[in-house]
């Protein structure tokens, strides 16, 4: 799992039948310290995210298809929960 | 999920058997700004996505989930056709009529001084 922003939707007319009624999100990795963490994804939506938010981004098959209720469909990356609070060890960043 | 572009497509006569009939498409991979990022590769296709269009893929095992029963040997299929993105970005002024505009704007005032 990896913590995410929520930065932008997407919108797509013809895609696998098992995408359809969730959101496309796109989601941008982010480090500890905030910074970004490569490119942004595409992931399904599990628990109604929007624009801005800060999330838990699921990244392997199995999760993100569970989180969305979708079994065996094509789908490997899921945003599965909003992220309130983050505590670290001093000197962890 | 993975943002990319078509860029091209890919023929194979001798393959395997379960990839009789498939499309092969070569992808660039996207960043959400349509700029290119990392290196292009074949995905298979069950969206029937065209030359030039942004789709996105799959990545891993479920690659092959859209093509059951059948268990095509592949890592990698566009499983669906963008038709646009909203990005959070700040409004930007556009460029061109902003340079356009400033330049009259201050010949005029000039003249008036005149």
């Amino acid at each position: 799992m990896l913590i995410a922003r929520v930065v932008g939707e997407l919108v797509a007319t013809q895609k696998h039948a098992s995408h359809e009624g969730r959101k496309l999100l796109l989601v941008q990795p982010l480090n500890l310290d905030g910074s970004n963490r490569g490119d942004a994804v595409v992931a399904l939506d599990a628990v109604d995210a929007g624009v801005g938010d800060r999330v838990l981004l699921a990244t392997e098959g199995f999760s993100a298809m569970t989180a969305v209720g979708r079994p065996n469909s094509p789908i490997d990356m899921a945003v599965i929960g909003f992220i309130d609070h983050i505590d670290l060890m001093p000197g962890v960043s | 999920m993975f943002l990319g572009r078509v860029v091209g497509c890919v023929w194979a006569t001798v393959k395997h058997a379960a990839l009789e009939g498939q499309r092969m498409l070569v992808i660039q991979p996207v960043t959400p700004e349509l700029r290119n990022t990392g290196k292009r590769l074949i995905c298979l296709d069950c969206t029937g996505a065209g030359a030039g269009e942004i789709i996105y893929w799959v990545r891993g095992r479920e690659a092959s989930l859209p093509f059951a029963p059948s268990e095509p040997p592949i890592d990698t299929t566009v499983v669906g056709i963008v038709d646009s993105i909203h990005l959070k970005t700040e409004p930007k002024v556009p460029a061109a009529p902003a340079a356009a505009r400033t330049p009259t704007h201050r010949k005029g005032k000039r003249n008036g001084n005149r």
